[in-house]
């Protein structure tokens, strides 16, 4: 019996040295903070982390359906088929934190695509980067995530196609002051890290061109009385006011700001939070003559892209953010494309830090959203794909979407 | 005398008794800063005030639901804001269809009344299937588990309809025939607010007479009286309490229709979650289980919210007073149930219920 049973174990010995040696023996892990192995015929782990339920859900289908189109495209990737699992981080910071523990505890992932919101992605970011994960953002935009200084959340393994609110708050004051000519102006946000960080950049760049910023207000997430908060930006009747938050409270803005006295003249602003297909149509008449900055995607690829999603999901895309989640998508596999080992039994080696050299050296990326080109700090975009766009009637009643970009810096 | 009377104030009283003194205090000045420095003009607290009554009559349809069920099952139906979002966003496509046809322009009186009707038809669908399914066998359990179902039940209804509709936002269409204003002692106040407030009250009044003057209004007072000396009276409770949940869910219906008018944005899965729990406070506010407790509890919960921010708050020179908002309207809410535990319009019988 024990002679049967030690013959069994050493010819499994025996199998498994031979096994390795004409399998493994080129891949060989030599990565600084280890690798990911994915074993013939088992899929590559792709992960996102998005908000999919809860008010922001469209958010997170957004930047979804932009990572399966690039998913679908690609088809099979290094002889393996591609698997994507998912975590809802909702858009809160225990959101990020219990999606982060999850998909790190996972040793088969070998990169992130997410957060949709800020909050969720300064939660998330301590667990993802010390699993020595690789994560894109679609949506983050808060400056903090990308500073490595004392104000900074920066950690190894982060990036983000999104562009950085120091862009898209600097050039909305920009047009503000030069091209409207306005002179004074009230900001009012929604307490979220996003729209309070960009009505502050927005705030600082006018003030510097010379304007005066006669308000600063705030309203909370799910209110839906706007008329408070705009009587008390009425007071001192502003030139433009800038409301840099989402649906549904930008439309609320919007609709009711005609019944307060001492608005008629101001022009609205709003960012890329409300630019989004419903937009216009939900905000009615109102919205008629107002600016929006964000995202300006165009282009035949665009085109093609919207072309795949009316085809494989059906409709258009919910929010303005599938254009980055497909471009996250898209560098984060390259970078593995580019970096992993591939032995002759089809194993495939991941190099963690390899993927994020690989990621941190992207350069002229040409994607939906533009060139991207990733800073050591984690950001790719630009700012060079932002532009202003102004609403007219054709976007509210015809259903016209995107409207036109009018001024790009 | 003043002796002895201090001597029966307990510690607890005596701290009461100060703090609603500083509140008030507090409340004053901050009023007569905001006064005193004239920041706004008299149209702009008008915009205010009447913005304040219609939202207030929709948060008091919906607590008229709350209430009608406390009173007669002693139960929180917490799942009643998504009763409310049932036919508000079900609605939303039928006053899409009609705009797109022209039927909202040629005849705005009939395709409002026909929304209504359709709303409040999904809304009590939906709560009489909240009835059967999730309240009627937990009908003798302790009445925590009703509670916790009800929660459930909500998050159950939230998801489905998103599944069916999807998350993205939808608005009513505008109404031409109610978009403009009237001259109201000399202040422009947008016609759809008036006529929100007034169809809502009169809606209210309809639900009072029912329950005051009908015989099974009069079933349902008995049943909320006591269950079962009533069932002894030869009361069919199991159909009083249907009628209260229809009842309910129509008048949440309605005042989804209501809040389309009134503010056509922001229509998705979510959307009864806020309004549910202000109903609820408007509820508690008037007094749970009495009628016009609610209407008068919702009613002034929308004033508070609506005035708060720029009268009380700003007075003080808080910064962020408008994301204070909902802070004051519960802390008006804490104040007034200091004062009058029982609510507003306290029941008298809420002791030998509780």
């Amino acid at each position: 019996m024990s002679k049967r049973l030690l013959l069994v174990v050493s010819l499994l010995v025996f199998a498994s040295i031979i096994l390795a040696a004409c399998g493994g023996a080129s891949l060989e892990c030599t990565d600084a903070i280890g690798c990911v192995e994915v074993a013939p015929g088992e899929p590559i782990t792709l992960a996102y982390m998005l908000t999919t339920t809860g008010a922001t859900a469209f958010l997170g289908e957004d930047s979804l359906g932009g990572i399966e189109i690039v998913i679908a495209d690609r088809g099979e990737f290094l002889g393996h088929e591609i698997e994507l699992i998912g975590e809802d981080s909702l858009c809160s910071a225990e959101g990020g934190q219990t999606a982060a523990t999850k998909v790190a505890a996972n040793e088969s992932v070998v990169g992130v695509i997410g957060t949709n919101c800020s909050g969720a992605a300064t939660a998330a970011l301590d667990t993802i980067s010390s699993a020595g994960l690789t994560m894109c953002s679609p949506s983050n935009t808060a400056p903090a995530l990308t500073d490595d200084g004392p104000d900074g959340t920066w950690q190894p393994g982060y990036f983000r196609a999104a562009h950085n609110d120091l862009f898209q708050g600097r050039i909305a004051a920009d047009f503000a002051y030069d091209i409207l000519g306005a002179r004074s102006a009230a900001t009012i946000h929604d307490g979220s890290p996003y729209a309070d960080q960009l009505q502050s950049v927005f705030a600082g760049r006018f003030a510097e061109l010379g304007g005066t910023v006669t308000f600063q207000g705030a309203v909370n997430v799910g209110d839906t009385d706007m008329r408070p908060v705009l009587t008390s930006a009425a007071a001192d009747s502003p030139d433009v006011l800038y409301f840099p938050i989402f649906e549904p409270e930008g439309p609320f803005i919007v609709a009711q700001s005609s019944e307060i006295e001492g608005l008629e003249d101001t022009t609205l602003m709003g960012a890329d939070g409300l630019l989004v297909a419903s937009f216009a149509g939900n905000s009615g008449a109102n919205a008629e003559g107002m600016f929006l900055s964000g995202p300006f995607l165009s282009g035949s690829a665009y085109d093609d892209f919207l072309a795949k999603w009316a085809d494989q999901i059906g409709g258009v895309p919910p929010s303005g953010f599938h254009a980055f989640a497909a471009d996250c998508t898209n560098m984060l596999l390259d970078a593995i494309e580019a970096t992993a080992q591939v032995g002759g039994d089809g194993t495939v080696l991941v190099g963690q830090q390899a993927v994020r050299d690989a990621m941190a050296a992207t350069s002229g990326f040409a994607g939906l959203s533009g060139n991207l080109s990733c800073t050591p700090t984690g950001d790719c975009a630009t700012g060079e794909a932002l532009g202003v766009f102004e609403i007219t009637s054709a976007e509210i009643n015809d259903g016209n979407w995107p409207p036109e970009a009018i001024w790009t810096p | 005398m003043l002796t002895r009377t201090l001597a029966r104030l307990s510690w607890v009283d005596l701290i009461l008794r100060v703090f609603q003194i500083i509140a008030a205090i507090v409340i004053v000045i901050g009023i007569v800063n905001v006064f005193r420095s004239n920041t706004y003009t008299s149209n702009q607290w008008a915009t205010l005030v009447f913005a304040g009554l219609a939202q207030g009559s929709i948060y008091a349809l919906i607590a008229l639901g709350y209430t009608l069920v406390y009173g007669i099952l002693l139960m929180i139906n917490f799942a009643h804001g998504e009763v409310y979002m049932a036919g508000a966003f079900s609605t939303v496509f039928l006053a899409g269809y009609f705009s797109n046809t022209g039927f909202l322009q040629s005849s705005p009186i009939l395709a409002i009344i026909i929304m209504i009707i359709f709303a409040a038809a999904v809304s009590t669908a939906i709560a009489l299937l909240l009835e059967r399914i999730a309240y009627r066998p937990l009908r003798n359990a302790p009445r925590l588990i009703p509670l916790i179902t009800a929660i459930g039940a909500s998050f159950t209804l939230q998801y489905t309809f998103r599944g069916l509709y999807g998350a993205e936002f939808k608005s009513y269409p505008q109404v031409p025939a109610l978009s403009g204003t009237v001259n109201v002692i000399g202040f422009d106040v947008p016609l759809v607010q008036l006529v929100v407030f007034f169809a809502a009250v009169g809606l209210m009044i309809a639900l009072y007479l029912y329950v005051e003057r009908t015989k099974s209004g009069k079933a349902m007072r008995a049943v909320s009286e006591d269950k079962d000396v009533a069932r002894l009276m030869g009361i069919d409770i199991d159909r009083v309490i249907v009628t209260t949940f229809a009842l309910g869910g129509a008048l949440a219906g309605a005042a989804g229709v209501f809040n389309g008018l009134f503010r056509p944005q922001g229509v998705f899965f979510f959307m009864g979650f806020f309004p549910g729990i202000k109903a609820f406070t408007a509820a508690v506010l008037g007094g749970i289980g009495n009628i016009p407790g609610a209407m008068i509890g919702g009613l002034m919960l929308g004033l508070i919210e609506s005035l708060g921010p720029n009268s009380i708050v700003e007075g003080l020179g808080i910064p962020s007073a408008n994301q204070l908002k909902d802070a004051i309207a519960f802390s008006v809410l804490v104040l007034i149930l200091i004062y009058r535990p029982q609510g507003i319009f306290g029941e008298r019988l809420a002791e030998k219920k509780a």
